[in-house]
């Protein structure tokens, strides 16, 4: 206000031309924050919170919704939602078993590890085509899948549970490097090449302009569907790979319940880690942040004794609180 | 008028963020009477409503209607106190059925249920009254936009309004559908009612209003009958002179420039699409600035967008550089070397969260790009450039686009699209809503790009910022081109002429000040 003379004007231009660099790359502190706090209250409030178990134990936990989350918050940026990641976790999961266990050696393992990503990945260029050509809402177009998927999983299995111990397949969910799960790492690698894809490549800043402004981008020869069937089809693929690491973990596979409500959670990841569901936003390293927010306000809950039932509650509640954010931030 | 207007507003005040919108705006409604309300984009005549309607609270002035003091809060208490609006954009039910969309919210009850016979009955009786025989039972999207707004008005007449606004009812007509809506809404009239009609056709202002109410700048400028206003006088006071710092050139200079133009960079021959674009023809050529002048509602837009392949002809020819083109999407227009700079910043052209400098970049990026990975050392090259040159005003490239001023937002999409190095810029109301000193740049930069021969089409409700950068100008009227004037010939009273008169008609005016006549 002060400002607004014309003389004055440059010179507040040049005043401010320092503190931006500071408001950017940190668009996620409150969540940071948030979670920094949580950990401090653990560290003094939660025995036996500073041990290198706690911390495999919790990442351990998070790993499939980080993975999911990670194709959600692509899908999420272009201003759409996949109810279907369960499902296309449920069908890669009932393929793979059926793979490596009826072709032996490392062929057997190598067509477990792609095949089934693959049939996932098919999942979402349905889900795409839906969205782009028929124009089906995200909500409804994924719900075809969310609905029949698991189906499809489960014809697929005869609808029996396969169980399994195949060390060499299973080294995915729980082979360690230097100490630490491998899928961990896995994860931590999947956030860091999708946080890069975001912001350094053509189709991350494409993925941004079409959730931002689809009728700008369009004007804009953008080709908005294309990115968007990539976005459904990522997101699937990256689900089904969750699938995989899901089934070894328990070293079996159930189509009725691998990545059962995966979705929501992912989907509250995406919503507490700052990216705003009506699209133009990514914060890949955002979902991380919030699913281990989530995560470790469970394991701080039942550390405490506090029944699972009542961290739903509380669990609806911080997303709540994280929308709201976001819309005052918006604002 | 001998008794008390149905409708008193006067002194109306209204600001928004500091700013004036409204000062001392009047409006006075007799009823049985359709009354036209007009004015350019940004007049005010939106707002006005909005406050007659209760959208808007005012800061100042009075209302009177139907004899007392009224200052109502929400359109609903508008609605109650008998003020009826008819939007642009239908707000009907569209899945529900006609009858029950005329009744909503007053169903006629029978032991404490609707009475969907009498509602059926009742709703048939009254659109068979204005003349419309057909099927009340039906879902009101089965019907076309103009029963659609019929429907509206039998609503409003059945909930015994005493005043209907139309904002821009009709245009998404066609003739027909216009002339069935005119014999009811003359209906209204005879009945007693009042009638508020917004609309930029001029045509149909003659032909259906007895009085009229012009706005300018936030302000009641002119009222009168419409026998004492002629058409030109109409178009003059709405388009009033608004003094931009624009620098005139001088019509030899222009004239001059158009003898050393070069080769025709786009054609088009009898455009039609829809309801707003019903037979255009315009050639561009390389090192001229086009201006496309017409009224708000005219297809200046409609025409651009058909030109850019964002909405595809239904009709006629376009041809690039001379070879005949059909473009299926934006994408095919800009591989041709065509620029669009779109009249709605917000909505069609800047990505708000998104930093200024992948604004700016955002059709040139597949050119910075090697294997999918953007160059950003070059990218940031580019912007810096552009930001020098146009003398876009911000903190730094990478703040995001929506904090910067319109203004500068504007040179930023100018600067999206130069990138791109095009042989055609479509530029529709570049000025539109930036400030003065913003818009000589933006004419400074036109002139510049012309004067390096790029061929240039633009348009601007304000005459005269369009006489001021164009060389010649194409005058378009309820979607046809009805003038085209060269140099000398261009003056904003031969364009006020073709926008009133069409290509029909002259009036004396245009024959005194044109002397050797305008023919397209």
């Amino acid at each position: 206000m002060i400002d607004k003379t014309q003389p004055a004007a440059p010179l507040a231009a040049d005043a401010q031309a320092a503190p931006p660099r500071k408001k950017r790359g940190i668009a996620i502190q409150r969540e940071i924050v948030v979670l920094v706090a949580m950990i401090v209250f653990n560290l003094i409030f939660t025995d036996h919170f500073w041990s290198l178990q706690t911390f495999n134990v919790n990442l351990t936990q998070v790993v499939t919704i980080v993975i999911v989350g990670i194709g959600m918050t692509l899908v999420v940026a272009t201003g759409g939602i996949d109810l279907s990641v369960g499902a296309s976790m449920a069908i890669a999961g009932a393929l793979a078993p059926m793979l490596f266990m009826n072709i032996d050696g490392p062929l057997g393992i190598l067509l477990a590890f792609t095949l089934p990503v693959l049939a996932a990945a098919l999942c979402g260029v349905f889900n795409g085509l839906l969205v782009t050509r028929l124009h089906v809402q995200p909500i409804v177009a994924t719900l075809v899948l969310f609905i029949a998927g698991r189906g499809i999983a489960q014809v697929v299995t005869d609808g029996s549970l396969q169980a399994f111990n195949n060390p060499a397949f299973q080294w995915i969910a729980l082979g360690k490097v230097a100490g630490v799960p491998f899928q961990i790492l896995l994860m931590l690698a999947l956030v860091a090449i999708f946080t890069w894809i975001v912001r350094k490549t053509l189709f991350g800043k494409y993925l941004l302009v079409t959730g931002g402004n689809e009728d700008a981008a369009y004007l804009c020869g953008i080709p908005t569907a294309r990115v968007k069937l990539i976005a459904y089809t990522l997101c699937a693929a990256l689900a089904g790979l969750a699938g995989l690491i899901s089934i070894s973990v328990n070293s079996s596979s159930d189509a009725n319940v691998v990545g059962l409500g995966v979705e929501l959670d992912a989907i509250a990841a995406v919503a507490v880690g700052g990216t705003a569901l009506t699209g133009g936003k990514a914060f890949i390293t955002g979902t991380l942040i919030g699913a281990l927010i989530i995560q470790l306000l469970r394991y701080t809950l039942l550390a405490h004794g506090i029944p699972d039932a009542a961290a739903l509650v509380l669990k609806a509640a911080i997303i709540i609180a994280a929308v709201y954010v976001q819309r005052r931030r918006g604002s | 008028m001998a008794q008390t207007p149905l409708l008193d507003m006067q002194d109306i005040e209204i600001a928004f963020g500091g700013v004036a919108a409204l000062k001392r705006a009047r409006l006075t409604v007799a009823a049985g009477e359709v009354h036209a309300l007009i004015g350019q984009n940004g007049a005010g005549k939106s707002t006005l409503i909005k406050i007659l309607t209760g959208a808007y609270r005012k800061s100042g002035g009075t209302i009177r209607f139907d004899g007392r003091e009224a200052d109502f809060r929400t359109p609903k208490e508008a609605r109650e106190s008998g003020i009826s609006t008819i939007y642009q954009e239908i707000n009907l039910v569209p899945f529900r059925s006609v009858a029950e969309n005329i009744f909503l919210g007053r169903e006629p009850r029978r032991f404490g249920l609707i009475d969907w016979k009498t509602v059926q009955r009742r709703a048939s009786d009254l659109l068979e009254s204005f003349g419309l025989h057909i099927d009340v039972r039906k879902p009101v999207r089965d019907y076309s936009t103009a029963i659609q707004q019929m429907v509206a008005l039998a609503r409003a007449v059945s909930s015994d309004a005493k005043m209907v606004i139309m904002d821009e009812s009709t245009s998404s007509l066609d003739e027909r559908e216009v002339e069935l809506l005119f014999t009811v809404v003359r209906r209204l009239r005879d009945d007693g009612r009042a009638v508020i009609f917004v609309s930029h056709r001029l045509d149909e202002l003659y032909a259906l209003c007895d009085r009229v109410t012009v706005m300018r700048d936030g302000q009641t400028v002119a009222e009168s009958t419409m026998q004492e206003m002629d058409k030109l006088r109409l178009v003059t006071t709405m388009l009033g002179r608004t003094l931009a710092a624009v620098v005139h050139e001088d019509s030899a200079v222009k004239q001059a420039n158009l003898e050393k133009r070069g080769a025709v960079a786009l054609s088009a021959q009898s455009l039609a699409a829809g309801a707003k674009v019903a037979n255009v023809s315009l050639d561009v050529h390389a090192g001229e600035a086009v201006g496309l002048a017409g009224l708000l509602g005219s297809g200046r837009t409609e025409t651009m967008r058909l030109l850019f392949g964002a909405d595809r002809p239904s009709q006629g020819t376009l041809a690039v550089g001379g070879d005949d083109v059909s473009f299926r999407s934006p994408k095919d227009a800009i591989a041709r070397g065509i620029a669009y700079l779109t009249e709605d910043r917000k909505a069609e052209g800047i990505v708000p969260d998104l930093s200024v400098r992948d604004n700016l970049t955002l059709v040139c990026l597949p050119a910075l790009t090697k294997r999918g990975i953007v160059d950003v050392a070059k990218q940031r090259e580019i912007v810096d450039g552009f930001i020098a040159s146009l003398g876009i005003k911000l903190r730094s490239p990478d703040q995001p686009v929506r904090e910067l001023s319109g203004g500068n937002q504007q040179k930023v999409l100018l600067a999206r699209w130069l990138a791109t190095h095009p042989r055609l810029l479509l530029l529709d109301e570049p000025t539109r809503g930036i400030d003065v000193g913003a818009k000589a740049d933006v004419a400074k930069i036109v002139r510049e790009l012309r004067d390096a021969g790029m061929a240039v089409l633009l348009s601007a409700s304000e005459l005269e910022e369009l006489t001021a950068v164009a060389d010649r100008a194409v005058v378009i009227r309820d979607g046809e081109t009805v003038a085209q004037l060269d140099g000398a010939q261009m003056t904003e009273a031969s364009i006020m002429d073709a926008i009133a008169y069409g290509s029909g008609e002259k009036s004396t005016l245009a024959q005194a000040s044109a002397a050797q006549g305008n023919e397209a």
